[in-house]
């Protein structure tokens, strides 16, 4: 008997350091995020940012503090590789996801397979921006291998939004000329008609925006509408062409990271987050198109309907891709040489 | 390279010194000298060297790498030379001369070193692309200077502008009158007395001016990025071919290109220190 | 020079000779003036108009807004990591370069030059591959990563890596400016101060530091200028967190690439004005300092 209550006194007494315990962390301890990201995301994180920690406060009753980082694709990318404590990454392309698992086992090999939508809760595209009345009519992707007329986009090297850029001309040149020759030789040309190459996307747009350069801008589709309605009203338009690239950005958590540091609840629940109707709102006010259908229908006036062509069905993955393309030796080397030896 | 420095190589001549404190200073300086830099930089080497002879070859002499060599040496060298032209002519007028807001200019001349290099690019890009507002009349002319290799070297001058003033300065201060008055009394003209007389003493400080604006320049990055086109083979300095590689995983071409830069910048600088120490030498004699 | 002027109120002769003697130890005033006229052309074009960009570009929205972004959580806080990092570094950088001046200047050995231009180099390696050489360090797949992730050690992505790659830019900037100073002054003064019992220490405290007073303020302040603004090196091992690891040059960039061009030419406008006010201050007192040398 008396064993059997002093073990009954330890368990409360046990118990009641954890139950204070628990009441104390869930109290005062505020979980830390960190969410690395591209470059255009950076608006629309600010506000989901603020969206989910109100959420989580009110289901949780945890405070959690989202840490943004932003920057080229690619670089940051590198950055979590090299050891930047990333809970989730959220990228341009899923080329530098994957690199996280090719390069330092961070995420497992299903990563893409984990969330709806191959993991990409919003869509875009790449469009035409041109300069307000059109003055150089440029009406599809055909008009960007004129010899009077000037292009801007950034480095397909450097830039994650730039691969889209050279992938959705490819695309198009494809289609409408049936060979990868032809494909080739169309956008050597436009690339022939490129005054400046910036490194990142947010550069080559203050390249056409602010210092005026060139007469078409290749862009985010986000990206062009953020120039049309903040950065000069009225100074700008938006040229869709006949066809062009599904972008899918894609989200990820970062296991390795997240393992180590007990934050994958919070983490997954980040990301899970981003598929909810409020989520998928945001998205399409900062001019991403909603992946769910009946959202993205709310925003049908916003976004006009492009014919997509994926990057599975015309070049065969994303892997398959770079390694056509952009990694050395591949057709953009090849066409930046020709186009050194023409010049 | 630390095999170059055995202890009996960096011993100083101790038997007509009085001076005390050679051990702990040389010790200190070669200790911080050693954690800091040659084994970061040592360790870049040997990650290098982890890649066979042909690698590295095929990454270094890229025809579009070889481009961005000769942009980024000629641009640097060029920029040296304008600063070494008018680093001395600044200088010379502001030691010697009177004129207005004198002290005000003279605080200026540091402006390069405290702008960081990025706000710099945003601000010489804002002057002098083609809207801009010394552009734009340029632009009428037909004269592009943003995004094109002129827009490198502008950005290479200004970062190094600084380094020849500051250099030759204060020798031009401390450079006695007499000598010059003693040329003219023995009867050589003024242009006689400036080449015969003033160069030569000032000659160290103008080279170590121009090594230092050359070598600040070849590294530079920041600032070019906003004001040339990066167009590869035409307007791309290597520091962003670096950047490129590294950012498309590829460390091992990131760290032989820049393993090349490493070389070439330290080749250069022995070169112009070995002259300017001789030339002090020579000089002092 | 003003003894040549006060000695041309005289006689023509001398008069004429003084003229004649004018012509060869000084510039025609035609010649002073183009000089005059052409540095400033090219300072103008150089570093005026770009400090105006500046200046224009933070103010031209009024003071509000100024201080409105200058005073924003993230801006202050890449204010604070900026000046802790050269709280560290540049007291670091004085002792270094003291020292190795000293070792230099008052020392003959072999290989001089070697050491000097090794000092040198920080300036010739791109901020780029400085950023490159310690991720291939410290990086989680770099040399000493497992070992740094075994003790649970951060160096890149966070602080230390931000310091130690604005120390090794840094580094030649006070003992570069001290060892031509230095060599110049000679050893004279030291040997005679030593000859007479002084020690070493006091010496240097007594004869060497008040030589060179100048020379050391002249390189704290641009080390401190260029540790405030390294751009290139930072950018690759800071992760660019914000409110974090954001100083402020990348801060400026982040701002940059937000369209926000005032808030980041206002960011812009505190570095320089940090500078331009440390400049006049060493104005100031130099003169403060030549005037008392006149006078005494």
């Amino acid at each position: 008997m008396s064993t059997l209550t002093t073990r009954f006194k330890h368990l409360t007494a046990l118990g009641l350091v954890a139950l204070s315990l628990g009441a104390f962390s869930a109290q005062a301890q505020t979980v830390n995020l960190l969410n690395v990201s591209y470059d255009p995301t950076r608006e629309l994180y600010r506000e989901y940012n603020e969206w989910f920690a109100q959420q989580w406060r009110d289901e949780h009753g945890q405070s959690v503090n989202i840490r943004q980082s932003h920057g080229g694709s690619g670089s940051q990318a590198r950055s979590v590789i090299d050891g930047l404590d990333a809970d989730v990454v959220t990228l341009a392309l899923a080329y530098d996801v994957d690199a996280l698992r090719q390069r330092a086992d961070l995420i497992p090999a299903d990563w893409q397979e984990r969330l709806p939508g191959n993991s990409s809760p919003y869509t875009s595209t790449i469009v035409l921006l041109v300069r307000a009345g059109n003055p150089k009519n440029i009406q599809d992707w055909d008009d960007l291998v004129r010899d009077d007329v000037q292009v801007i986009t950034p480095n397909p090297k450097t830039s994650g939004g730039a691969r889209w850029n050279y992938l959705a001309a490819w695309g198009y040149a494809l289609e409408e000329y049936g060979s990868e020759e032809a494909a080739f030789e169309f956008v050597e040309k436009v690339f022939a008609n490129v005054p400046v190459l910036d490194p990142a996307a947010r550069g080559a747009t203050n390249t056409f925006v602010q210092r005026g350069i060139g007469d078409v801008f290749i862009s985010w589709e986000n990206e062009a509408f953020l120039a049309v309605e903040q950065l000069g009203r009225g100074q700008f338009e938006i040229v869709v062409p006949s066809v062009s690239i599904l972008a899918e950005p894609p989200v990820t958590v970062v296991d390795a990271n997240v393992d180590r540091k007990g934050t994958r609840a919070v983490a997954e629940a980040y990301l899970e987050g981003l598929y909810t109707d409020d989520a998928q709102r945001l998205a399409g006010k900062h001019f991403y198109r909603p992946s769910n259908p009946d959202i993205a229908a709310e925003f049908s006036d916003q976004f006009p309907d492009v014919n997509f062509f994926g990057i599975d069905d015309v070049f065969g993955g994303w892997d398959k891709a770079q390694n056509d393309h952009f990694n050395d030796g591949g057709h953009f080397d090849t066409i930046l040489e020709n186009i050194a030896r023409n010049r | 390279m630390t095999t170059l420095a055995p202890s009996s190589f960096l011993r100083s001549s101790r038997s007509r010194n009085v001076i005390p404190g050679f051990g702990i200073t040389m010790g200190f300086s070669l200790l911080y000298i050693t954690f800091l830099f040659l084994i970061p930089v040592g360790g870049l080497l040997l990650f290098t060297m982890t890649q066979s002879w042909d690698q590295f070859w095929r990454a270094i002499s890229h025809p579009q790498v070889v481009a961005s060599y000769r942009l980024s040496f000629g641009a640097s060298l060029i920029g040296a030379t304008i600063n070494l032209v008018f680093g001395l002519l600044v200088s010379w007028v502001l030691v010697r001369y009177q004129f207005p807001f004198k002290r005000l200019v003279d605080a200026l001349i540091d402006l390069p070193f405290a702008l960081p290099t990025a706000v710099a690019g945003i601000a010489l890009v804002t002057l002098y692309a083609s809207t801009g507002w010394v552009g734009q009349y340029f632009h009428v002319y037909g004269i592009r200077i943003a995004y094109t290799q002129i827009g490198v070297v502008i950005a290479l001058t200004y970062i190094g502008l600084p380094f020849v003033v500051r250099t030759v300065q204060p020798v031009l201060e401390d450079l006695e009158s007499e000598l010059e008055e003693a040329s003219a009394a023995l009867g050589a003209s003024r242009l006689t007395t400036i080449r015969r007389v003033i160069l030569p003493a000032l000659m160290p400080a103008l080279l170590t001016g121009y090594a230092l604006a050359f070598a600040r320049a070849l590294g530079e990055y920041g600032s070019v990025v906003f004001i040339s086109g990066n167009l590869p083979y035409l307007t791309e300095i290597t520091p962003l071919l670096i950047v490129a590689k590294a950012e498309q995983y590829d460390y091992q071409g990131a760290a032989a290109i820049g393993t090349v830069m490493l070389l070439a910048a330290f080749v250069m600088l022995l070169v112009i220190n070995g002259l300017q120490w001789w030339s002090t030498r020579r000089f002092s004699h | 020079m003003s003894e040549l002027n006060t000695s041309a109120q005289a006689t023509p002769v001398q008069l004429n000779r003084a003229a004649e003697w004018q012509r060869a130890t000084e510039e025609p005033e035609w010649v002073r003036r183009s000089l005059i006229g052409i540095a400033l052309a090219f300072l103008s074009a150089f570093l005026i108009l770009p400090l105006l960009v500046v200046l224009v570009g933070a103010f031209e929205q009024g003071l509000g807004v100024w201080y409105a972004a200058v005073t924003e959580p993230d801006a202050r806080s890449a204010i604070r990591l900026t000046l802790l990092v050269v709280a560290i570094v540049v007291p670091i950088n004085v002792v270094f370069g003291v020292t190795v001046a000293w070792a230099v200047a008052k020392f003959e050995f072999h290989g001089k030059p070697f050491l000097i231009s090794l000092i040198d180099m920080p300036f010739a390696i791109s901020p780029v591959v400085v950023g490159l050489i310690f991720v291939i360090l410290f990086g989680s797949q770099g040399w000493l990563g497992n070992w740094l992730s075994a003790h649970d050690l951060q160096i890149i992505f966070a602080v230390p890596g931000i310091v130690v790659v604005i120390a090794f830019g840094t580094m030649p900037f006070i003992a570069r400016e001290l060892i031509p100073l230095m060599q110049e002054q000679g050893k004279q003064e030291e040997e005679a101060s030593l000859t007479l019992g002084a020690s070493g220490l006091k010496t240097f405290w007594y004869v060497t530091l008040p030589n060179v007073k100048w020379g050391l303020i002249y390189g704290i302040i641009l080390c401190n200028a260029r540790a405030m603004g390294e751009f290139g090196a930072v950018a690759i091992v800071s992760g660019r967190i914000r409110g974090e690891t954001n100083t402020m040059p990348l801060h400026i960039e982040v701002l940059y690439n937000e369209y926000m061009f005032t808030a980041a030419f206002a960011v812009s406008s505190i570095l320089t004005g940090l500078a331009l006010v440390t400049i006049a201050i060493k104005s100031t007192v130099e003169w403060l300092e030549q005037r008392t040398g006149v006078t005494a």
